[in-house]
């Protein structure tokens, strides 16, 4: 039977069994949003900015396991979807974006809403597709399918120009695909697997650092059975929090700039490192040459080839995907016949435990002024540590991260990467789409949310009872914290003057808008937010201290054990 | 160190900017770039020249197999492998200058492939050295124009870059 293109595109996406799509009409994408129109097995939803559609999409995917789609128009549609489709990519989210584009004969000629998508979005997409046949088309989209979930993901863009969308051909959707120059590798080398027990059995200060890979790859219950085997101390980055429980005994919490006094002492000072699906970003090892001062031996477990070896030199590299990976490690460490080091590993809990004395996440509440890691402490007691939290960035993301004790993957949803303010409240909806039952909070600033306010529209219209936790400081925060640390307090376009009222704000969107300014409000306020307005969402403004910063605190190009501790200042 | 990267890539629109585009993205360097489509049309052949310590090769090398449309990379510069440039070079050639440019094309082995009243097209190949070194032995002021293709390259022997 033929099909026109935009059918083609619609059938396509029921062919995956997508249940939403993310998106904004316009021009170019007219004829697929006539035929969307026509269908049922899938939901559109409308955002009021492209950046927040993309964002949903990614958040819906990161909170479930499945690819987010979004759909959005040529030129603005796509040049506003870009800083979401780049905070995907750094975060390696697996979605497929589907742009229009001005008809072909009009590629090239400067048309209205022509922008050259495939090149503007080249450097920030695993890989990108312009269709100039609509014999192409379906094709196209189960590759980008493909593409997106298998090996590192990440996401693809389907470009198509309008005259394609009212062409026919024969539809006819490939089951599988096979692609000559992509063929991501699964299994791990089995003598590097071997080495790298053997090296797991022999360490006397051994230390495991999971990453974003855990969560992506669904690795986190092979990841918590190998770590509780061998018995080692386990820290996360911001990616990976979740991964492993928080609230285990052998967790030390998240390392890197702004990781606890223990884990970063454990990591700068152990003697054989098993990183699993991390990449020892600048965030997280901080100077790269301070690191490699002390002699360990690493162990490096990834998908991505090119991520080892990348920043730090590793003794034994696995490529490969990190549960098939952890599954032959285990099953290696339950026939050796020798066990860990008991000896040297009490020891080495014995100075874990000399380091966790420090209390680097120590702070105090008094009367007057709200501390903001008090509120998220008590978030985490009102919703029983059991709510997806999307957060923005800066310090709120950063205390989110420390004082929200994550049991469970794919409950901690943040631009780690990118670092894109506005994310959070999009997040929070693409969250509650796909675990519609779920709590869902939204942990912000009074600056990032108005990066994405808009989308408060887009909540009312299909009832997502978000609970927005706003930590207004009145400053942007981390900008704030850095200019007073080491731009000698010259606080620089750093104070935001002339807030909204985000009660009345959030009332006139026809939402719950509560403002919370004394620290005796807050468990009250949080208590009434998630129970009596459970269905609603419910903007909680509260006011913190503008002086708290975020501590521990590795100085930028500093080496990790060089931390910065609020005792210090 | 110099090395020199064959890519088997699919002959796509845009192939090439996936290529360029990484190399300026990620701040690697390149020397010279050919590309061409190879017996099979399916397939170009690129050979791109960077330079750059082994870290940073290794990055080139693994962040090019990431491409989508990339089939194959290697270092040839890895193993004994031979290379190769083409140059056209445009001589003012004119009484005395003549028989002498004439000669010293000879002596490097290349061709005059255009001939009017006072001047030549000389077709040079070889490597990069050999191209450098016919342009030192000649008298620079004749030169009109120059145009050189760039390195392309295959391995000696047995080594074989196919999809």
């Amino acid at each position: 039977m033929q099909l026109t293109g935009a059918e083609i595109v619609i059938r396509c996406l029921q062919e995956e069994k997508v249940e939403y799509v993310f998106g904004y009409p316009g021009g170019s994408v007219l004829f697929i949003y006539d035929e969307l129109f026509k269908q049922d097995q899938f939901k559109h939803i409308l955002v009021r900015h492209e950046q927040a559609a993309v964002h949903a999409a990614d958040a819906y995917s990161r909170s479930s396991q499945k690819i987010g789609v979004c759909m959005v128009t040529s030129g603005p549609g796509v040049t506003n979807a870009v800083t979401g489709i780049a905070t995907a990519y750094m975060d390696s989210i697996p979605l497929v974006v589907i742009t229009g584009q001005v008809p072909t004969a009009y590629i090239g000629q400067d048309a209205f809403q022509e922008a050259d998508t495939v090149g503007i979005t080249r450097p920030c997409v695993k890989h990108n597709f312009l269709v100039k046949d609509v014999k192409d088309l379906a094709v196209t989209i189960k590759k980008a399918f493909y593409l997106a979930k298998t090996g590192r993901p990440g996401p693809v863009l389907v470009d198509i120009p309008k005259d394609i969308t009212t062409q026919k051909c024969d539809f006819h959707y490939p089951k599988s695909i096979s692609m000559r120059s992509y063929n991501p590798v699964v299994k791990g080398h089995s003598g590097q697997i071997k080495k790298a027990a053997q090296l797991l059995l022999e360490a006397k200060r051994p230390m495991i650092y999971a990453g974003g890979g855990v969560i992506l790859s669904d690795a986190s219950d092979r990841l918590t059975r190998v770590t509780r085997k061998l018995g080692f101390p386990i820290t996360q980055t911001l990616m990976g929090l979740g991964g492993y429980p928080a609230t285990d005994g052998q967790s030390l919490g998240m390392l890197g700039m702004h990781g606890t006094y223990e884990a970063n002492m454990a990591m700068q000072h152990c003697d054989v490192l098993l990183a699993v699906g991390a990449r020892f970003d600048d965030r997280v090892i901080g100077n790269p040459a301070h690191f490699g001062q002390v002699a360990r031996k690493i162990i490096h477990i990834d998908i991505d080839p090119s991520s080892i070896s990348k920043r730090v030199k590793v003794d034994v590299p696995i490529v490969g995907n990190v549960p098939d990976v952890l599954d032959e490690i285990l099953k290696l460490l339950e026939a050796a016949d020798s066990k860990p080091d008991a000896k040297g590993l009490a020891s080495w809990w014995k100075q874990i435990d000399e380091w966790r004395g420090k209390k680097s996440l120590q702070y105090k509440q008094g009367s007057d002024l709200i501390m903001p890691q008090y509120v998220v402490e008590k978030l985490y007691e009102v919703t029983g540590g059991d709510a997806i939290v999307t957060s923005d960035v800066g310090q709120h993301q950063m205390w989110a991260a420390q004082y929200y004790k994550f049991d469970k993957p794919r409950r901690w949803i943040n631009s780690g990467g990118l670092g894109t303010m506005g994310f959070g409240l999009p997040a929070a909806m693409g969250a509650r789409f796909a675990n519609p039952k779920a709590t869902v909070a939204c942990v912000t600033g009074e600056a990032s949310i108005q990066m994405c306010i808009q989308e408060l529209s887009t909540c009312k219209q299909y009832r997502l009872p978000i609970k927005i936790i706003n930590l207004n400081n009145g400053y942007l925060g981390m900008v704030r914290q850095w200019q007073q640390m080491f731009h000698g307090n010259r606080y620089s376009e750093s104070y935001v003057d002339a807030l909204p009222d985000f009660v009345k704000l959030a009332e006139a969107y026809g939402h719950v808008g509560l403002k919370i300014e004394k620290p005796a409000d807050v468990e009250p306020a949080l208590r009434e937010a998630f129970v009596k307005h459970k269905n609603e969402l419910v903007f909680l403004d509260i006011l913190t201290d503008p002086t708290a910063n975020v501590f521990p605190m590795v100085a930028g190009g500093k080496g990790l054990s060089e931390m910065i501790l609020a005792e210090d200042l | 160190m110099r090395h020199i990267i064959s890519i088997l890539i699919e002959n796509e629109s845009g192939a090439l900017s996936r290529v360029s585009g990484l190399f300026s993205a990620r701040g690697y360097n390149i020397e010279s770039l050919t590309v061409a489509p190879t017996e099979d049309a399916s397939l170009s052949r690129m050979t791109i020249v960077s330079i750059g310590s082994d870290d940073i090769i290794e990055q080139i090398t693994k962040q090019l197999n990431k491409l989508i449309e990339v089939v194959k990379v290697v270092d040839l510069s890895e193993a004994p492998h031979i290379e190769r440039e083409l140059m056209l070079v445009k001589v003012r050639a004119t009484g005395k200058d003549r028989e002498e440019m004439k000669r010293v094309a000879d002596i490097f082995r290349g061709r005059i492939i255009d001939v009017t009243e006072s001047s030549y097209v000389i077709e040079l190949t070889g490597n990069g050295a050999k191209l450098d070194a016919f342009l030192d032995a000649i008298d620079r002021s004749l030169v009109l124009e120059t145009v050189r293709t760039g390195v392309c390259g295959v391995g000696r022997g047995d080594r074989i870059l196919k999809a």
